[in-house]
């Protein structure tokens, strides 16, 4: 994957100097005080490459992503915009993806979003006009062609250069079909894919044989989804309510050996023990840590993962 | 066809407060087939409706008629006899097609829709209907197995299943297939996955209601 950058951005850097590369996760507040996620960023600064700004996650009314991106950044915390097919048509995203790359976001990660009816606004109407897929393709295409979905040329100067990003999920189903819909996502146009979290590591390198076999690691850069468990009933709340996301009965015994009080503890070493193995693991680029609301924990385990000092590309 | 229900109760008797005399109007197309407002279920209504009124020690002289079909102007025109101011409401059971036409027809009445259009689909057992069409006006099941993923699938998506697709349902409800199964199923048994694969769909929703209120004007058949 050498060439010319797409961005330049400090996340494309270090990922085709062939570090292992760190993202977090930021989640915007409920509300407008910024200050909010300048305290945020102070933990991620310094121990991740870049983080992901959420938009509007799980459906709730937050901070826009476009905003908390940019303040973010102004606290030199590189953003990974999010953006999601769920509330805005054709005609707000591509204005957003152009006015991000005005404002100097150098990332935008791209998702289909959590439907409605799982947020605070579940009377809400949902747009999907365009899938995640149609999305990347379109960005690839202003960014790489230069036009816009109806073939309206930008100017030379005036295309986003921003780096592709979307999201995958080896844990949801069809098993078998996962990797195919990536390779959909590759082949639109995503320069990096960033997993739901994993906790069925074998489930987890059954995909990524796949997906090195389907090349993909060659043409996008893989990074691994890992969220420590804070404590056993956190464990079983993401194993029996949220979809998409398989727990192991291993790994929820394995905490409920642990006292109350020790369980976040024991959750952060065995996310660094899946660290250690993704580190050595067949395409694996890096791995993306999402703390949502957990986020000053941040310095703790991105150094007891040992991903510090993170490289000056 | 159009997959109806009934309102509820207490919508429609509010609608009918202070009436003494109501008409019930019933229609023989897909509400007859679905259960919601064919002859039997007009019966049904119009006896809740006395029931409700004898309960509270009032009458109601609620009449019952159902027509062929009330999105026909053929039909509805045999209400003209009727509509001569009798009735302090007209509730209809059609699907909401209906009683637009029977407003437009007689704009002296107080007519009021007694079902709700739930979606275009049909039965899938007895009592249990799904949706399975979204009118968008340009169709592409053919694409996807003989599948609609536009109506069918919570997202609309277009290039397979969300990170949410578990054990065959739906991340929107356990009670729903995620039609993303089935399509893969399908197209992975009959040998289109690759073309699945290449293709690159974008909808085009002119055609849809997003283009603005729908119509159709077929020359050959004007007269
Ligand atoms: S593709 Fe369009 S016309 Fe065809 S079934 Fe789906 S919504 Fe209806
Ligand atoms: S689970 Fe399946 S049907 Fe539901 S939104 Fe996701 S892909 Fe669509």
């Amino acid at each position: 994957m050498k060439g010319d950058f797409k961005s330049g951005g400090r996340l494309e850097r270090v990922l085709r100097a062939g570090a292992f590369a760190v993202t977090g996760e930021l989640g915007p507040p409920r509300h407008a005080d910024p200050e909010d996620v300048r305290k945020k960023a102070g933990y991620l600064l310094g121990n991740v490459d870049s983080a992901n700004i959420t938009d509007n996650q799980t459906a709730v009314v937050r901070m826009s992503s476009m905003a908390a991106s940019l303040i973010a950044q102004g606290e030199g915390l590189e953003a990974n915009m999010q953006m999601v097919c769920r509330d805005r048509n054709r005609i707000a995203m591509q204005s957003d993806i152009l006015g991000a790359a005005a404002l100097g976001v150098n990332n935008l990660l791209i998702l289909s979003g959590d439907h409605q009816s799982f947020g605070d606004h579940p009377e809400a109407k949902n747009v999907y006009d365009l899938d995640s897929i149609n999305l990347i393709r379109a960005l690839r295409d202003m960014r790489d062609k230069g036009v816009l979905m109806n073939g309206r040329e930008l100017p030379e100067g005036g295309r986003p250069r921003l780096f592709i990003g979307a999201a995958y999920n080896p844990f949801a189903d069809p098993e078998a079909f996962r990797a195919l819909r990536a390779k959909k996502k590759v082949d639109a146009g995503a320069d990096f894919l960033q997993s739901q979290c994993i906790y069925d590591m074998g489930r987890y390198k059954r995909f990524m044989a796949r997906a090195v076999d389907l090349g993909l690691t060659e043409r996008a850069f893989f990074m691994a989804g890992v969220t420590p468990l804070k404590s056993m009933g956190m464990a079983k709340y993401m194993r029996d309510k949220v979809p998409g996301i398989i727990i192991p009965d291993a790994l929820i015994e394995r905490l409920k050996g642990v006292p109350k009080d020790r369980q976040a503890e024991e959750g952060v070493r065995i996310a660094c023990e899946q660290i250690e193995e993704l580190k050595a693991m067949e395409g694996v680029s890096g791995v993306h840590l999402m703390l949502v609301e957990w986020e000053h924990m941040i310095p703790a385990i991105v150094r007891q993962a040992g991903l510090l000092p993170r490289p000056v590309p | 066809m159009i997959i109806a229900e009934r309102k509820p109760m207490n919508e429609i008797t509010g609608f009918i407060e202070g009436k003494a005399k109501i008409l019930v109007v019933g229609c023989r197309g897909c509400v007859t087939v679905c259960n919601a407002g064919g002859a039997k279920e007009v019966e049904i209504l119009a006896s809740l409706l006395r029931l409700g009124a004898e309960k509270e020690g009032r009458g109601l002289h609620a009449d019952e008629l159902t027509l062929e079909r009330q999105c026909d102007p053929e039909y509805v025109e045999e209400l003209s006899q009727l509509m001569d101011g009798r009735y302090g409401a007209v509730l209809s059971m059609a699907c909401p097609i209906g009683p637009q036409y029977l407003a437009r027809r007689y704009p002296e009445a107080r007519v009021f829709p007694a079902l709700n259009t739930s979606f275009l689909g049909g039965a899938l057992a007895h009592g249990v209907w799904s949706e399975f069409c979204q009118a968008c006006g340009d169709c592409v099941i053919h694409l996807f197995g003989g599948f609609c993923p536009i109506s069918r699938c919570a997202k609309s998506l277009l290039n397979g299943p969300c990170g949410g697709s578990e054990g065959g349902k739906c991340e929107v409800s356990k009670e729903t297939d995620c039609v993303w199964q089935l399509i893969v199923d399908k197209i992975t048994a009959d040998g289109t996955l690759d073309a699945f694969m290449a293709m690159d769909l974008v909808k085009d929703w002119r055609t849809s209601r997003d283009g603005g209120p729908r119509r159709i004007v077929r020359q050959e058949l004007l007269r």
